[in-house]
């Protein structure tokens, strides 16, 4: 097979099948037993433990830990997934270096924590693993609840909903359910199938219909779904992608980061995924990461991610940045896009201009550099499209661009929840949209029951 | 370089450390490979008497209880005296004897209580040249039910009956080995004392069951669904070890005796404990079984770091320096005031000392203050107890500290006093007037 490595353009197939196996296996694989024995003995049981405070969703981690210690894993399991039913997406997905491993008080003594995710992946495999169901379902209440978006957070309500004896219709937009666990995420995060093995194992607890390619907004409308259900939850995440503000963005080459990944998740064989020599991403946060340290392992060759302010201000974790640079990408800092350069319609090199921060405000300084690239992937941020709640009864309030919940999720529209991205005050964080769903879903129960 | 060559009841070695009569000492090439790696001396495992040898089980030997990590806290087992023959271990005795002359070789017996049994044996091991010998008076399993091991050593007038025995047939220095299967060690050692031994060694192993296996109801070490009960060593039975040497060691009766300490030995400063509680040297086996023969290394090198870090020229200088500080209850300072003493800076906040003392002892440890999470000690409430210090996983970070007299106890209201006082003269004493 001709190897396609240097070649200029947007082309597939740059590595041999090897390559493409390699790069795209598991980041970090399981604990075995004893691996996952030997870190569990790490664990030192603290009262109040700063790592369950640090947890969106309150896990209760030393317990997990020493149920694992102790050689009861499906006992850990399910100490997980009483608080947190996406458990095991969230072992792989969760930036633990910034929530609970953060916290461990092994990190502040001796500054390697202990490693809570992988240790949460074993326990939440292991139950998965031999498809044990840890819930029932209640009573049937007769009441119906709508949900809009199959992402962690519609699926965290609905499992609860279904839980309390609500039947539940989720209505999502795309083909599959998973929302982001299944189109966003780095491959190499979630191989081998397992969003969509998730939502099996979340949906098998029944009483929860799946709707797929109902659109809120186009198939659907939020006053038929209130008039039609007892509750609705609004889930449906971000539609929108901001825009480079760079002259020449239309440039064939240039391309949303968030649809690259997705199609990249959907894809069936790695070698097929076209991709630029020189790649370029725009941004500084999980997105910008993911759509980089993916561009190289599908074979680009050089890939740089710009990024408008300094190191410290970027959105990806410290851990997630020398990841990228592990994986052969460059991170500058101080740049933003100025000028997308074409050549017969295709980007061929961006012009970027040295940022500063003057008085607290970031301002160009004039000069610029330019970039060879034949791709350019935007990563600088999602939106909430109000347009999909727009005409279909009263206005909900928004803050921020985003839905405006109260601490329980309930929005300004009577019988309406939401949670998940689309909501404004949240970190855009998976675990976060679960800890919302489960919430909105015991708001909704009390106030059906009440 | 501190002076650590031992002379033991005349038994010279070049440093404390012997491989107490086990497994690890059963054969001479386990006793060369240990002489290599500069293990002081060896007790040889215990031979039996000329006939057909013991047999061991075929299934499992040994049990054992962990720590965090695995590391192995406690050993049992349920192996024998020596299966060997005994004029193979005569034999290879002797040769390892000539070998390594400068290095301890004594040689642990089991034979039946009977006269002419020690008789027989005695001259035979004096052949080989070895420097001494041990009485296994301890052994708790499977020979103690044919009347020997534990069996004897917890009657103390078999001891004594033995001792004077092998007193009365050998030239050679004699070491009872005492069993800890009892309720009064001293109660042994006099008599062993009394036989004229001419030092006692301990502990030998502890009765005990370390697991069961809970998928076939059978205790562990299995043995085809059945288990029994076996000697139990290791680090785990340091401190059982550590008292019963201060008892004999403290004891009007016994005092001066010598001593050869046993009992989870695995660092030089667990062989320190034990020669400042009075014995003269440590015998080491579980260390060794879990770890290999090098270990001695790092006891050697630790113990001589130490003992000139602090002064000390020999091992004179450290044998017994503890015993007197060894009392009952009842003469400890009742005017000893401790409250504990967080260092914030080593603190790495996990809470146990909180829920420790919330939850089982005397509510004396913050986990907020002023909305934050901090562990701060509340004197008023502090009894001292030490229970925080033990459960905390930083070493260092907690201490006691004494307040100076003429300080408030915060916890009780009172001045501490200057002066010694103790239970016996205490008002609350019901025993006091009785004393006076």
């Amino acid at each position: 097979m001709v190897q396609r490595q240097y070649e200029d353009g947007i082309v597939p197939g740059r590595l041999s099948p090897g390559d493409y196996v390699q790069n795209f296996a598991d980041l970090h694989p399981p604990l075995d037993e004893h691996e996952a024995r030997v870190e569990a003995d790490r664990c030192y049981f603290c009262y109040d433990a700063p790592c369950m405070h640090a947890c969106p969703t309150s896990i209760d981690i030393p317990l997990f830990i020493r149920q694992i210690a102790t050689g009861n894993p499906l006992g850990s399991a399910k100490t997980i997934f009483d608080q947190n039913i996406l458990g095991g997406m969230c072992a792989r997905v969760c930036p633990t270096e910034t929530l609970c491993e953060e916290a461990c008080v092994r990190e502040a003594a001796e500054g390697k924590p202990v490693q809570i995710g992988r240790l949460q992946r074993y326990a939440t495999d292991a139950a998965m693993g031999e498809g044990k169901q840890f819930y029932g379902r209640a009573a049937p209440t007769g009441k119906k609840v709508a949900v809009v978006g199959a992402g962690p957070a519609g699926l965290a309500s609905a499992h609860r909903l279904a839980m309390h004896g609500h039947d539940v219709t989720v209505y999502e937009a795309r083909p599959k359910s998973g929302g982001l666990n299944e189109y966003g995420i780095a491959a190499y995060k979630t191989p081998e199938n397992f969003a969509q093995a998730e939502v099996d194992y979340v949906t098998a607890i029944g009483g929860i219909a799946i709707e797929h390619g109902k659109t809120l907004g186009r198939d659907l409308s939020l006053s038929g779904l209130a008039e039609a259900f007892d509750a609705v939850f609004l889930a449906m995440g971000l539609g929108g992608v901001n825009a480079l503000r760079a002259e020449g963005e239309e440039a064939e080459g240039v391309e949303n980061a968030v649809d690259y990944i997705a199609n990249l998740r959907q894809a069936r064989d790695m070698a097929q995924l076209p991709i630029g020599r020189r790649v370029v991403v725009i941004g500084g946060g999980m997105t910008a990461i993911d759509a980089a340290v993916q561009a190289r392992l599908l074979g680009a060759e050089e890939v740089t991610i710009c990024y408008r302010r300094g190191r410290e201000h970027m959105n990806a974790s410290e851990w997630e940045q020398d990841l990228a640079a592990s994986k052969g990408v460059t991170i500058r800092h101080w740049l933003q896009p100025k000028r997308v350069i074409a050549e017969g319609g295709k980007v061929a090199a961006i012009e970027l201009e040295y940022t500063q921060l003057s008085d607290g405000r970031l301002t160009g300084t004039g000069e610029t550099l330019t970039l060879k690239a034949d791709q350019v992937f935007k990563a600088i941020g999602q939106t909430f499209e109000p347009s999909v709640l727009n005409g279909s009864g009263e206005a909900i309030a928004l803050e921020a661009g985003r839905i405006k919940v109260d601490e329980e999720g309930r929005t300004s529209m009577p019988k309406v929840w939401a949670g998940g991205d689309c909501i404004a005050g949240g970190d855009d964080l998976t675990v976060s949209a679960v800890a919302q769903g489960r919430d909105a879903a015991e708001s909704i129960h009390r106030a059906l029951m009440g | 370089m501190a002076d650590i060559r031992s002379n033991f009841v005349g038994i010279k070695s070049p440093n404390p450390f012997w491989l107490a009569s086990a497994p690890p000492t059963d054969k001479a090439y386990n006793v060369e490979r240990a002489f290599r790696e500069g293990w002081g001396g060896v007790v040889w495992k215990t031979l039996g008497e000329e006939g057909p040898p013991v047999v061991n089980v075929n299934g499992p030997r040994y049990g054992a209880i962990w720590g965090a990590d695995r590391r192995l806290l406690g050993l049992n087992n349920i192996e024998l005296i020596t299966d060997r023959d005994l004029y193979l271990n005569l034999r290879e005795i002797k040769q390892v004897k000539k070998n390594w002359p400068d290095r301890a070789l004594v040689v642990s017996l089991m034979v039946p209580c009977e006269e002419e049994a020690w008789k027989t044996i005695l001259p035979l091991v004096e052949e080989t040249e070895a420097d001494g010998i041990e009485l296994n008076f301890g052994c708790p399993h499977g020979m103690s039910e044919r009347g020997m091991g534990s069996a004897v050593g917890q009657v103390p007038e078999y001891v004594e009956m033995v001792v004077r025995w092998c007193k009365q047939y050998t030239r050679m220095p004699v070491i009872t080995k005492l069993t800890p299967n009892i309720t009064d060690v001293r109660k042994p050692a006099r008599a062993a004392h009394a036989g004229g031994t001419d030092a006692v060694s301990l502990i030998n192993t502890i009765n005990s069951i370390t697991a069961v296996d809970l998928d076939n109801f059978a205790p562990e070490p299995t043995i085809d669904g059945k288990g029994s009960h076996g000697g139990y060593c290791g680090p785990a039975v340091k401190p059982i070890a550590l008292n019963m040497v201060a008892e004999i060691a403290r004891d009007a009766e016994t005092r001066g005796l010598p001593i050869s300490g046993i009992g989870g030995v695995t660092t030089w400063r667990d062989a320190a404990e034990f020669l400042a509680l009075g014995a003269g040297n440590v015998q080491v086996c579980t260390a060794a079984m879990t770890y290999g023969f090098k270990i001695v290394r790092e006891m050697i090198e630790g113990l001589n770091n130490w003992m000139d870090a602090k002064g000390h020229a020999s091992l004179d200088d450290v044998i017994g320096r503890a015993v007197p500080n060894v009392t009952d209850w009842q003469y400890l300072n009742l005017n000893y005031v401790t409250k504990a003493k967080i260092d914030q800076d080593l603190c790495i906040k996990c809470g146990r000392c909180h829920i420790a003392c919330e939850d089982t002892s005397h509510q004396a440890i913050t986990a907020m203050v002023d909305g934050a999470r901090r562990f701060e000690v509340i004197e008023e409430e502090c009894v001292g107890c030490n229970l925080c210090v033990n459960v905390c996983p930083v070493e260092g970070c907690i201490d006691m500290v004494p307040l100076a007299a003429g300080e408030m106890d915060r916890r009780t209201g009172k001045v501490v006093e200057a002066e010694y006082a103790n239970w016996t003269t205490h008002p609350n004493n019901p025993m006091k007037a009785a004393a006076e």
